[in-house]
């Protein structure tokens, strides 16, 4: 049956998976078995009664009770079986351990944004350690949406203003894909995401240095990644408008004056200092609502904002 | 009882066939004007064949986009134009009129020995809305198009471009044509069935029908309500199931649904209604279990619409609803596997011949048993997290629409040609025909069923590489599948340059519309119709007394 098994689904990925597929594997049983019946039967029929002649008679038979009772009542249990198989994985699928990592999901057309219990975010990507379960709690900006993981045997619609959920525990370390599964338009086959999942020294690595292309990517552009990426951009703009935060346009080099009265070039270590500790010196004109990224940025992701504030002239 | 055939009671056979509802009256206007249930019927047959042929087109097309995992003929814009107009055009102006409102209305007043449906204008009033739906439709295809699928799921729908609302306008005017069949049916066979036919001697064709018709009227409100509604939150922006306008998709889903459960079954019970019919006649023998296929029919529509969520499992509505949806939904293979059975125990010791129509009923047999059966997946919530919105779903549904529906329906239609047309179609042809269909039918879905399974999701324009073969097999199959549908059209059409050739009971029916010359006349028999035996009854006793001439072509005077 393991060969069966592998040619028609896909890896098993997650502690769901096993049980989802000895069901739709048992259901291919008791379905071969009334198809071959029927199949046979007809063909038997069709063989064995077939028309010898033009005056050919045949028994008027109506019906009878106890053949009628019979195919009525061993289906009856069968599907009863079936159903309550069914609603077993079901709840196993509905409710996510306590300890289970929660990551945010966002979607819209057409991608897939993961926010991290530190707020670290990524795009299309998401990373997690093998053999920990993980909740996702998603929602949608635009339209509809699913979010579905073949391997994992998961799926449930991403839904405007409301949350809904999937869970899972992987099993299998390697690259899983993430598929759209409602109808969204133009990219909805393209609403494509990848979950990696690793073992827990390659996560812990993965959540300090981030992904090989981010090792390798320049530094400004990192930075842009960040702004983007890490919730900057919602307080900060690019482009010289006043936001909750000042820009970054023009910044650096510049002297800024705090609301304690001291004032302060605007340099690396300014930068720095604005990252782990905002509230030490808050610029005039603003609140000191900025958080502290102490802990969540990588260093070379903290290097990547200052050379990217660097480049906006 | 001691007779045995309905004996036209003035025998003399005042009309030779030329004389008979096609040509007379003739005309253009008395076509246009009809009230005939034949000639409407007959008038729906084109305008569906017509959507048929649109909705197919579509659908090679988007096959042959699917060759490739990236770009092939068409744009993704195009690309869900293609597949919404398929699904919409082969639900709305295909599949749900077909049997009924052709077929149906054609073969029902006869089959009832009536002379035509309870209210004849009303019937013919529903043909021209459902021209004007078609009309409707397709000015939308043209103009703008669609692309949110045939389901019109909110809020991609109150928010996407296109005419959107004309087409759901559309299929809002369709279903009044939808309704109006409904209410004539249900009159016709409660009122206008011949002296002596109780209801438990109706053909089993007009139990499914009049099962089919309840469930017509009583859902098709609920749809056009949906679509109302969808239309105002488009055009005036009232907040109904936009979540930015404070409304809720999810109750979408669940109006849409609440119709278009109970459609699947509009769209089932008819086949099973044209199996019931084939298997008897051509087994030569007795219906087995006629009153668990009625009663079963009728279980099927009522259950019909209790089990409206199976589609929502993964759609955030409440695990208890999801819940009692699935074990519902478990109910309804009951009575489907109970008609299977009895169809099969009907062939066992039958006289079975296997012209055309049926080889597609035994097609519908294994079609159908695979298409329920695949239900079984999808109805076990644990597996149905997998494989929703997967093409395990869209192979599924069609073994069921398709394998089931449309099949029945060719069965049917080869069924009662000689009789509509009053020519006998070329029977080797027919048969090839048939093979063709149905190879070409499983190598395009089968193959379905395993990339559902293997996770890929539908409503793709592009794919993951790894798919690629079995999306190109399943765009062969098409191929295979176009032209036995092509090659049944052009057997059926050569059929009508011939002269008259049909008899008047070509496969040795036992019911009324078998008894009256082919093509009937204007006012169906040329006797007063009485029943004088069930409608399955093959005892020799019963039969007509020159065994052997069960289908003879008669000559005037000699009904036997
Ligand atoms: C909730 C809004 C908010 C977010 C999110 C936010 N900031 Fe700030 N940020 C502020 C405010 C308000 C100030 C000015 C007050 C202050 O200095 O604390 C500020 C100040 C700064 C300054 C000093 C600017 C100057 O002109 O002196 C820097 C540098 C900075 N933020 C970087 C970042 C980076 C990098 C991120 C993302 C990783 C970020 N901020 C996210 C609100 C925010
Ligand atoms: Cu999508
Ligand atoms: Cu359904």
């Amino acid at each position: 049956m393991n060969w069966f098994r592998q040619l028609i689904l896909p890896i098993e990925g997650s502690t769901l998976a096993r049980d989802v597929d000895n069901a739709y594997l048992f259901v291919t049983l008791v379905s071969l078995f009334f198809f071959v019946l029927v199949a046979g039967l007809a063909a038997l029929f069709v063989w064995r009664y077939r028309r010898r002649g033009p005056n050919e008679i045949t028994p008027h038979i109506t019906h009878n009770l106890g053949l009628e009772v019979t195919w009525t009542t061993i289906p009856l249990v069968l599907v009863m079986g079936l159903f309550f198989w069914g609603f077993y994985g079901f709840m196993r699928a509905q409710i996510a351990p306590g300890e289970a990592m929660e990551v945010q999901v966002t979607a819209k057309k057409w991608q897939w944004q993961f926010e991290y219990p530190d707020g670290m975010r990524t795009l299309n990507e998401l990373h997690v350690p093998l053999g920990k379960p993980v909740r996702l709690v998603m929602t949608a900006e635009d339209v509809l949406h699913s979010f579905y993981v073949p391997s994992f045997r998961v799926k449930h619609d991403v839904i405007p203003n409301r949350y809904t959920e999937v869970w899972f525990e992987p099993t299998k370390a390697g690259t899983h894909q993430v598929f759209c599964t409602e109808y969204c338009g133009k990219g909805h086959s393209d609403m494509l995401a990848k979950i990696v999942v690793e073992d827990e020294q390659s996560y812990q690595k993965w959540l300090i240095e981030g992904d090989e292309s981010m090792k390798s990517m320049p530094l400004a552009e990192l930075g842009k990644l960040v702004w983007e990426n890490r919730g900057c951009s919602t307080c900060h703009a690019l482009d010289g408008t006043r936001g909750q935060g000042p820009s970054w346009k023009g910044i650096f080099g510049q002297t800024h004056k705090f609301a304690d009265g001291a004032s302060a070039p605007v340099d690396a270590n300014y930068i720095r200092e604005s990252l782990m500790e905002p509230q030490k010196h808050v610029v005039q004109g603003f609140e000191g609502i900025m958080p502290t990224y102490q802990g969540l940025l990588r260093p070379r992701e903290v290097l990547g904002v200052i050379e990217f504030i660097k480049t906006l002239k | 009882m001691a007779d045995v055939l309905a004996v036209p009671l003035h025998a003399t056979h005042k009309h030779d066939a030329s004389d008979n509802y096609l040509t007379n009256p003739r005309g253009l206007k008395s076509w246009l004007t009809t009230v005939d249930h034949k000639r409407i019927g007959i008038m729906y047959l084109w305008a569906i064949l017509a959507a048929f042929l649109i909705g197919g087109v579509f659908a090679l097309l988007v096959r042959i986009e699917l060759l490739t995992p990236k770009t092939t003929i068409m744009s993704a814009e195009t690309y869900n134009k293609m597949f919404s107009l398929h699904g919409a055009v082969m639900v709305f102006l295909f599949i749900i009129p077909s049997i009924p409102a052709a077929l149906g209305n054609f073969a029902l007043p006869l089959m009832l020995g009536a002379k035509d449906v309870a209210f004849p204008r009303l019937n013919l009033l529903s043909y021209y809305i459902y021209v004007v739906g078609a009309i409707l439709g397709i000015t939308a295809m043209v103009g703008g198009g669609i692309d949110t699928g045939w389901t019109f799921y909110t809020p991609y729908s109150s928010t996407t471009g296109g005419a959107v609302s004309l087409m759901t306008f559309a299929a809002f005017v369709l279903g009044f044509s939808s309704i109006f069949t409904g209410i004539n049916f249900i009159a016709t066979i409660h009122k206008l069935r011949a002296p002596g036919m109780t209801w438990y001697q109706m053909p089993l064709f007009c139990w499914s029908m009049y099962a089919t018709a309840v469930i017509q009227v009583l859902a098709t409100p609920v749809l056009g309500i949906t679509l109302l509604l969808l239309i105002m939150e488009r055009t005036f922006h009232i907040g109904i199931f936009d979540p930015k306008l404070g409304g809720d998709p999810v109750l979408f889903q669940h109006f849409f649904w609440f119709y278009s459960h109970p459609a699947v079954y509009i769209m089932i019970v008819p086949g099973m209604a044209i199996i019931s019919e084939l298997i008897p006649t051509f087994s030569k023998k007795s219906i087995f279990g006629y009153k668990a296929i009625g009663f079963s029919s009728i279980a099927i529509a009522l259950l019909g619409f209790l089990v409206w969520g199976h589609h929502m499992f993964v759609a955030g509505q409440s695990q208890l609803a999801s819940t009692l949806f699935s074990f519902l939904t478990f109910f309804v293979a009951i009575p489907s596997g109970v008609k299977v059975f009895n169809w099969l125990a009907t062939m066992y010791r039958g006289s079975i011949s296997l012209e055309t129509p049926m080889l597609y009923a035994i097609s519908f047999l294994l079609l159908f048993s695979i298409g329920g059966l695949t239900g079984l997946f999808l109805g076990m919530m644990s597996v149905d997290i997998h494989l929703h919105d997967t093409y395990f779903v869209v192979a599924h549904f069609h073994y069921v629409m398709m394998g089931g529906t449309v099949i029945a329906f060719l069965g049917g239609l080869h069924y009662w040609w000689p009789k509509m047309f009053g020519r006998m179609y070329n029977e080797n042809l027919g048969r090839i025909a048939c093979a063709l269909i149905f190879v070409g039918f499983n190598a395009t879905f089968l193959p379905q069923f395993v990339l559902g399974s293997r996770g890929m999701p539908r409503r793709y324009y592009n794919y993951l590489e790894q798919f690629q073969p079995l999306h190109q097999f399943s765009t062969f199959g098409s191929w295979i599948l176009g032209l036995g549908l092509f090659m049944v059209a052009g057997n059926l059409l050569a059929s009508l340059r011939k002269p008259y050739d049909a008899p008047r009971n070509p496969w040795g029916g036992r019911t009324f519309e078998w008894e009256t010359q082919s093509p009937p006349i204007t006012h169906n028999f040329d006797f007063d119709p009485v029943l004088k035996h069930g409608p399955y009854d093959y005892r020799p006793e019963k039969l007509p007394p020159r065994p052997g001439v069960l289908s003879p072509a008669r000559p005037a005077g000699g009904h036997s």
